[in-house]
Formats: structure tokens, sequence, C-alpha cells
């Protein structure tokens, strides 16, 4: 049988890129794009991905009855949640005047604030969070295998995580302040910025995680 | 987390983006490329303003007939599976059933242009739909003041022709107030002359709203592209016909704005 990677597809994100750039990394890999609960169990391995506003991205999670299978997964087998598929992953959200999310990683989600600046510039920084920027690594870990310290990924948010367990975090990056990036913990890692959106060293993370065996750094 | 804010990273780079007329499918107004197979195929100049180092690429779909609005699904499907970078889609975006096939299909982002001038609502249920992020509002605008008067710009359509008699600022912070996550801002009086941005024009709505701005119209040389971001405060520049005649690579582009202090993405 062909090593799996189960892309949850409940409604809220860019599939078609996800799934692209997953096989594109690793061409022996198959890719299931479903919110077939069965199949995701049966995967290897799993990404959450998600766009959008989070309120309506776990409501659909909850409408295609995944929540359980999320949680379940996420705690089992090497899983990465994308952007708002990380943001899930926290407690609870600012978005949409405060929202309950999966409560895997603890911690909120916040909204970058107004008027916000770079130490050494005068001008107003924009939100969303638009395009390619640094990301620090702030240990060592298989997802970051190959690929060079303050490397640019992709943004697009308004929304940053804040994880209250300070080694749930895995990468940071500047933006008028230092978000978190990535988060890693056990089986788990998630990122903020979009690998199928940035280019070669997405592509690197994402055969890192096809080859992850999720074990702890 | 030890180190202060900003301490060593200087953030998010500007970002260049190529723009490609598509028609019928096919790549029109003249790519120019040495040693390409298919000037005319999407998916080979994609690849290879990707490998030039372009931060997004855009496209402008151009065709007349509704009937031939599918091929442009095909043209973002084939396009995503092969270039992972943004990609953005504008022209003939009018109904939330057209933003959902483009997003489903690869896109990132899709433009709207002059759906939002004839009907605003559209990009709130646009945004409230697909969120913000991936709603770029398309904005053509025209100097209407005279020597001497206050600088003013309004909004035009059907290529800069037809007057709308909308106030091109108050406009952009309407259409970011009703859910634009960004605005693609074109000078119709500088589109085509290869004399630069109107860079008083790009300042005034990039100092306006909170989101970004992508500059576009007029590029001619490579210093008018760091103009943009450094007098126009433009967080993205757009460019057509300099990087498809081969005038300029996009990675020249690239060491032009970082020469002159502006992060970028190399």
């Amino acid at each position: 049988m062909r090593r799996q990677v189960a892309v949850i597809d409940y409604g809220m994100g860019n599939l078609h890129s996800v799934a692209k750039a997953l096989e594109h990394a690793d061409p022996a890999v198959e890719v299931v794009v479903t919110a077939d609960p069965v199949a995701i169990r049966a995967a290897e391995r799993v990404v959450l991905p998600g766009v959008g506003a989070i309120r309506d991205c776990l409501g659909e999670m909850a409408r295609l009855d995944l929540i359980g299978v999320i949680t379940e997964v996420a705690t089992e087998k090497p899983f990465l949640g994308v952007c708002v598929g990380m943001q899930a992953l926290l407690t609870e959200s600012e978005e949409n005047g405060g929202t309950a999310a999966l409560g895997l990683i603890p911690g909120r989600v916040r909204r970058f604030p107004e008027n916000l600046r770079n130490s050494d510039s005068r001008q107003i920084l924009k939100v969303p969070h638009m395009g390619w920027n640094q990301v620090e690594q702030l240990h060592p870990h298989p997802l970051w295998e190959g690929i060079a310290q303050q490397s640019r990924f992709y943004f697009v948010h308004s929304y940053y995580v804040q994880p209250e367990i300070e080694t749930d975090s895995a990468a940071v990056t500047t933006h008028g302040l230092r978000f978190t990036a990535a988060i890693s913990n056990g089986n788990l890692f998630a990122v903020q910025f979009h690998p199928e959106k940035s280019q070669e060293v997405g592509l690197r993370l994402y055969q890192n995680f096809i080859r992850w065996d999720g074990s702890h750094p | 987390m030890g180190r202060g804010p900003g301490s060593n990273s200087v953030g998010v780079a500007k970002r260049i983006i190529p723009c490609l007329d598509v028609d019928n499918g096919r790549v029109v107004k003249g790519v120019q490329f040495v040693d390409i197979r298919d000037a005319g195929d999407p998916v080979e100049v994609a690849r290879r303003y990707d490998e030039q180092g372009a931060d997004e690429i855009t496209f402008l779909d151009i065709t007349a007939s509704s009937d031939n609005r599918e091929t442009m699904v095909h043209v973002v499907e084939q396009v995503a599976g092969e270039v992972f970078i943004p990609l953005t889609v504008g022209g003939g975006i009018r109904k939330v059933e057209d933003i959902r096939r483009m997003l489903n299909a690869g896109a990132d982002k899709v433009g709207i242009n002059t759906a939002a001038v004839f009907n605003p609502e559209f990009v709130r249920e646009a945004a409230d739909r697909f969120g913000s992020q991936c709603i770029v509002v398309a904005i053509d605008a025209k100097q209407v003041s005279g020597e001497g008067e206050p600088l003013r710009w309004e909004i035009f359509t059907h290529g800069g022709r037809r007057p709308t008699g909308l106030d091109a600022v108050a406009w952009a912070e309407k259409m970011v107030a009703y859910g634009a996550g960004e605005i693609l801002l074109t000078s119709m009086d500088r589109d085509g002359t290869k004399q630069g941005f109107d860079l008083p024009l790009t300042r005034a709505i990039s100092d306006a709203v909170s989101v970004p701005v992508i500059a576009s119209g007029g590029v001619g040389e490579l210093k008018h592209l760091a103009e943009g971001v450094l007098e126009g405060h433009a967080e993205a520049v757009l460019a057509a016909s300099i990087f498809h005649f081969g005038t300029y690579t996009i990675a020249e582009a690239k060491s032009e704005m970082a020469a002159a202090g502006i992060e970028m993405r190399l």
C-alpha cells in the first residue's frame, strides 16, 4: 500500500494547492483529500488546512462531525496544521467576538493591534500581514531539515497565535511584534504561513513532514 | 523570548507581482522571452516568472465572451499545480460562485473591479464568505483636479473611459470597511505611459487604508518600482510590459529595489 497523507476537507481552504504541493514534494506519496473520518484515521499522516474566518472553520468541522477525529489524530500521528488550521488548535480566538477552539494547544489567537510599527520604521504596518517574512527557528526539528534559519515564507493573516507554554513555540516572525509562526508539540506541528505558497522552502517543509516519524526532536 | 521586538529581523518583504493578460486561456500582450517554447502558455510563463523570483503572479482574464470563462478555471488549475507562489485572478469576477470556482481551482485571491463599483455589497458578501485575505479590490483612478487645485482622483470604469463621480480615496476606505483585504490601485493616467506610477495618488491611498496597496500603471524603468514603495508607500508593485518584453528580469528588479534600501525576498 502506498503511504497516505490525508488532507482534511471541511470546505474551508485552498485544498487543491495543499494537495498539489504535497504531491510535488514527494511524488511517491498518495494524497487523499477527504472529510471521511475512516479515511482520516487510516492515513499515515494528516494535514489540517484552513483559510477564512475561524468560526466558520470550526463550525464546518463540527457540522461534518470532524472534531473527534481531528482531536484523535492530532495526538496520535504526524499532524500538520496550516494557517487557520493552526489557529483552530488553540484554546480560543479573539476573532468573531471570541470563539472557543479545539484546545489541543493551550493559548489564545489574537488580532494584530492597530498602529503597529517595527522599531526601525515610522511607517504603520499593514494588517493583514501579507507577504514573505523571515521565520526564526527556535530549536532544531525534523521539519526544519534543510531549511535555512530566517528563510522567508508566505504569510497572509490578521490574527496570530500566542501559546501559553513557551516550548510549544517552534519559530517566531516579526511584524511589529514577535509572534509564534510555528508550533511544535510531540507528533503535532503547525505553521501560520502557507508552505504550499512558499516556493522551494515550503515544498521542503512538506517533504520533511512526509518523511517525519512524528517523534519528539 | 530573549531579544526585544524587531531586534534583527526587518519584517515582511515588499513584493513584485508580474501581471499576465489572458484571453481564452492564452497569454496575450506579447510576452517575449528568449528561449521560451510557447510564450502564450500561461503555465510556462508563470513558471518562468516563478524561477526569476516573482513574489506572486496576477492573471487578468480579458476574455470577452462569458462562454469562455471556464477556460480560465483550467488555466488556474494547471498553474497552481506547478507554481507554488500566490496566484491572484482578476477580470470577470461578478458573483460569489465566480470566486468559489477560482479559489477551488487554486487561486489564492480574486480581484473585484467593476462589480464592486456597481454593487459594493458584493465585496462585503465575498469577504464574509471567503475571508478578507482573498478579496482584492481593484481600483482604476484618474486625476480630476485641475491645475492649481488640491489633488483629487476619481474612480473610472470601462478601461478609464467612464467616470463614476466616486472619490478614489474615499472609495478605497469604503472598500476596506466592506472587507477588502488588499487594494490593487491602477492610475489610468499613467497606465501604458512608462512614466512611472502616479506617486501622489499611490501615497494618498496607501496612507489612508490599513490594508496593503499594490501600485500599478506606468512602470517603464526599474527605478519606478522603488519609487512606488519609497514615495508611494505601496506594499507591492505590479508591472507587465517591462518584464514581458524581457527588458528586465524580476531578479534585476529585486536587486535594484534592495539596493535602494527596500526589504526584498532575494
